[in-house]
């Protein structure tokens, strides 16, 4: 079957504002959703669910909310990580610290005090942008970090922050084995992804997207500034706070605070950069791409360096691995600013032409 | 005409606005009647737009005080001139660019929208309702400025002329009461002149919507405005009907030159 | 308060040399409109240089031409093969490009020189001034001292050069309008070049100064982004401003970590430390709220 909407007529406005209007789209995308909470967890192993499925929904999710900010509202942040961190240390807290506290509401509230903390370090943003703004987001990763690592109450007197979490139970079921895992970080990620999708294609995101486009003219159609670009914080930290907690309890099962670095927030701005800034699709191909290159540079290297009579060490890896990353950077800014998601786009519209493109 | 020009609904008293040591307008006052197209004029650097920015809030006035419907202001705020129903265009078109004609226009409906993000992220019930709502009365607009064909598109994409009109469409999809229009048809060519004034003219006889605009083209402005104010270095120098305006002799002055 | 004194007076002498890296994010800033994330990486980039050329046999006064030509090399590549690609490009997007830059170099940099932590030997020891300690019982590094006194002079020569010489006026024509400044016949690309090379030189000069002091390690490229907040105190377009906000970082940051810690530590016991970590970063938020153009800044009027 071609690729093609030909035929597909739209008699009505709720048609042709579905999320995917073309049938061959909708059809992909069941597939798609078939395979992923299906086949994969029939078939797929241990190293596949822990190395490679687990981290890389998580870190679409923080991709996502990253995403909401820089994408859609247009502000630049450097302290996704830091948000995430709010999310595992809040998670652990209510864990801890609350006895019955359902696993799954306390995800929730760690997404809301994590969104509380955006709103705070977000409200520089009513009076600048671009990088000014992303150097005063710097100041949200490197003091939450430290505060993480000096408040013993916050980790519950653990020595130097380190806090390993609970087991995740729900309803009496534990989520031991990494396919229970994978599915219920599947089930919230697919969940939350749907609801981005939902608020960018309304007048929510729309009133993000104006704000980021021209603020003065959306200020004079009535968005008010300081609301828009707050609530943007506050749902993209919640984003990323939410995804701290899955890569606390579902993925790592234990963290210090020094693990959400500022090259955490790097890795995941690098993903919405490769993915596609302001692409709901992109943040999920930019985190399965930056999550697959070390991977990939792991299998390549050893080879290459045989093939040159080259001796690599663990040292010189991670090297090539920062400058490919840094390379990807250039590369994708300077060739493709909108990321594989257009790319992907592309590919589409010319198929939808294929095989006769004239 | 089917229209009647009302009473005075837009009063503007001795404003002045500076930047720093930089007076832009100094102890202007002119009113704008209900129904009416008005008209500013002047050369450039005239404080035309500052003139209209003052009208909805983008720029305080130092002084001054401005009654909308009988409410008197010392200034206008963004937010409650889109409330009281103005809406504008720009001289430089400030439209959202990365986002299609259809969510421009949309965006230009936001606060007739209740939802909220929740609601919003749920879609399914009032969103959806809601969405539908508006999209109707957007696509009015579209086929209203005969822009269906570019509905999807991006608007960086568009020509010069088709932007100014998304732009117009993104004003009037406010269901405006007042509208601004800062030189609507700058840099346009005859045909597409010819095409924004009938817009102008049909919102106006259509729609009842007051009308102030700032216009270099005299022809225009002259042949559909029913006041013009004229303003130069930043005060008033003539306000009237168009051929009082044209015959006077500052206003010829400061167009032309004077003999000395 | 002689304490005090003697807290404050080295935090101003580090201070000076946070300006020093500052100036180079200056530099480039008012020729290309680009915040170059990647100058904390350069002066990384730099010390290793010089510490490598040094330890393949090269005397100091060679090693230092030698690291000031490698450093140009890289400054013209940046500028060749991304920059300039990028021209179209909205700012933010080239300040991406610099933290993807940053990282390119910050790979490339222990590859080409290896990566373990370097002395380097410039001559001068970190000890007390002698005179000053007998006389007023207080601790000033003659290290710092001689180090502030150099960046000071390097930064009143670059004024100087940017005031005086033809090249200069041509680098602040580009500044104020690219456009403008094409359209007279100035060598756009050239004068890029150039400020490359000496946003390249002074990070060279951070480089060797910070590395002789703390040596020559990763976390150089850290304590380079310390520069950051001393821009947002005093202005991105601002040489005077770079001055003033290191010193007034370099003084607090030190203060923050002295006084602080105790009180932290007596309502919640503990230990508090490494507040110089966070301090610059926090306290240019809060100006941020108060003055969004920073110390020298203009205020700028948005226009529609």
């Amino acid at each position: 079957m071609f690729y093609r909407e030909t035929g597909q007529f739209k008699t009505s406005y709720a048609a042709d504002q579905q999320i995917f209007p073309i049938r061959q789209d909708r059809i992909g995308i069941g597939i798609l959703l078939f395979v992923a909470f299906v086949v994969i967890p029939l078939t797929a192993g241990n190293y596949w669910f822990n190395a490679i499925l687990i981290p890389f929904l998580i870190f679409a999710l923080a991709a996502l909310g990253l995403n909401i900010l820089t994408g859609y509202a247009g502000q630049l942040s450097l302290g996704s990580a830091a948000f995430m961190a709010v999310g595992a240390y809040a998670a652990y807290n209510f864990q801890v610290r609350i006895e019955g506290m359902p696993v799954l509401l306390s995800f929730v509230l760690a997404g809301l005090t994590a969104a509380g903390v955006g709103i705070l370090f977000g409200l520089p943003s009513l009076r600048i942008k671009g990088f000014y703004l992303a150097v005063a987001t710097l100041a949200a990763q490197f003091f939450i970090v430290w505060c993480l690592t000096k408040f013993p109450y916050l980790s519950n007197n653990s020595s130097s922050g380190v806090i390993s979490v609970p087991g995740v139970e729900i309803l009496g079921f534990r989520f031991d084995s990494p396919q229970s895992r994978y599915l219920l970080v599947l089930t919230i990620v697919a969940l939350l992804a749907l609801a981005a999708k939902n608020m960018v294609r309304s007048t929510t995101g729309r009133a993000w997207m104006a704000v980021r486009d021209m603020d003065v003219a959306a200020e004079v159609i009535g968005i008010r500034l300081m609301r828009t670009k707050l609530l943007a914080f506050a749902v993209s930290s919640f984003y990323c706070g939410v995804a701290g907690a899955l890569y606390a309890f579902c993925y790592l099962g234990s963290v210090e605070p020094d693990g959400f670095s500022l090259d955490l927030s790097f890795k995941i701005l690098f993903m919405i950069i490769v993915g596609g800034v302001g692409s709901i699709l992109g943040s999920f191909l930019g985190a399965a791409f930056i999550l697959l290159v070390p991977i990939f540079l792991d299998i390549a290297l050893p080879w290459f360096s045989e093939l040159l009579h080259l001796p690599f060490d663990g040292a010189t890896v991670s090297h090539i691995q920062l400058m490919v990353f840094g390379a990807l950077i250039m590369f994708f800014l300077i060739v493709e600013p909108h990321g594989l998601a257009r790319l992907w786009q592309i590919g589409k519209e010319k198929l939808r032409l294929w095989p006769f493109p004239h | 005409m089917a229209r009647q020009i009302g009473d005075v609904i837009l009063d503007l008293r001795n404003i002045s606005l500076s930047f720093g040591g930089v007076k832009a307008l100094t102890d202007i006052s002119f009113d704008v009647r209900e129904h009416e197209i008005r008209a500013i004029i002047g050369p450039n650097g005239a404080g035309k737009s500052s003139m209209l920015n003052v009208i909805n809030g983008v720029y305080r006035p130092q002084q001054g005080e401005i009654i909308f419907r009988g409410q008197h202001r010392r200034d206008m705020d963004t937010h409650e001139a889109a409330a009281a129903g103005f809406a504008r265009t720009f001289q430089n078109i400030a439209l959202f660019k990365g986002m299609t004609v259809l969510d421009n226009l949309m965006t230009g409906r936001n606060l007739k929208m209740r939802c909220n993000f929740l609601q919003h992220a749920l879609w399914w019930g009032p969103a959806k309702r809601e969405e539908l709502e508006h999209r109707r009365k957007v696509e009015e607009i579209i086929d209203f400025l005969e822009i269906e064909h570019i509905r999807k598109t991006p608007v960086g994409r568009l020509p010069y002329g088709l932007q100014k009109r998304v732009e117009l469409g993104r004003a009037l999809a406010a269901e405006p009461q007042i509208l601004l229009l800062d030189e609507p048809m700058a840099g346009m060519n005859v045909e597409e002149k010819q095409d924004m004034c009938r817009f102008i003219l049909d919102v106006n006889d259509q729609l009842g919507t007051t009308i102030v605009l700032i216009e270099h083209d005299m022809g225009v402005v002259m042949d559909i405005s029913d006041r013009v104010v004229v303003l130069d270095y930043g005060r008033k120098i003539g306000d009237g009907v168009p051929d009082e305006v044209k015959n006077n002799p500052e206003v010829i002055a400061a167009y032309l030159g004077t003999q000395h | 308060m002689q304490f005090f004194l003697e807290v404050m007076i080295g935090g101003l002498l580090s201070g000076v040399m946070y300006s020093l890296v500052a100036l180079g994010f200056v530099l480039i800033f008012k020729a290309s409109g680009v915040l170059n994330f990647a100058q904390g990486a350069m002066v990384f980039f730099a010390a290793l240089s010089l510490v490598g050329c040094m330890e393949k046999g090269a005397p100091f006064w060679l090693a230092l031409p030698l690291a000031f030509g490698i450093m140009t090399l890289l400054g013209i590549a940046t500028e060749k093969f991304v920059l300039r690609k990028m021209v179209n490009q909205p700012p933010i997007a080239l300040f991406m490009a610099t933290i993807g830059l940053s990282f390119f170099i910050e790979g490339l940099a222990p590859m080409l020189w290896g990566n373990e932590v370097r002395r380097l030997d410039i001559g001068l020891v970190d000890e007390p001034i002698p005179w000053i300690l007998d006389n007023w019982n207080m601790v000033i590094s003659k290290f710092d001292l001689f180090a502030s006194g150099l960046a000071l002079g390097l930064v009143a020569l670059l004024a100087l050069f940017f005031q005086y010489t033809r090249v200069g006026r041509a680098l602040r024509a580009v500044a104020d309008d690219h456009q403008a400044a094409l359209s007279i016949g100035i060598p756009l690309q050239h004068i890029w070049a150039l400020v490359w090379a000496v946003a390249g030189f002074v990070a060279l000069v951070a480089g060797m100064l910070w590395g002789a002091r703390n040596g020559v390690q990763f976390a150089l490229t850290f304590t380079a982004l310390k520069a950051l907040p001393v821009l947002i105190l005093g202005g991105f377009t601002s040489v005077p401003g770079a001055i003033v906000g290191g010193l007034i970082i370099g003084a607090s940051e030190k203060l923050a970590e002295i006084y602080i810690p105790p009180l932290l530590a007596g309502v919640f016991g503990g230990n508090f430390g490494g507040i110089e970590g966070w301090f610059p970063y926090v306290m240019a938020l809060l100006f941020l709220l108060i003055r969004p153009e920073g110390l020298f800044g203009e205020k700028h009027i948005d226009r529609v």
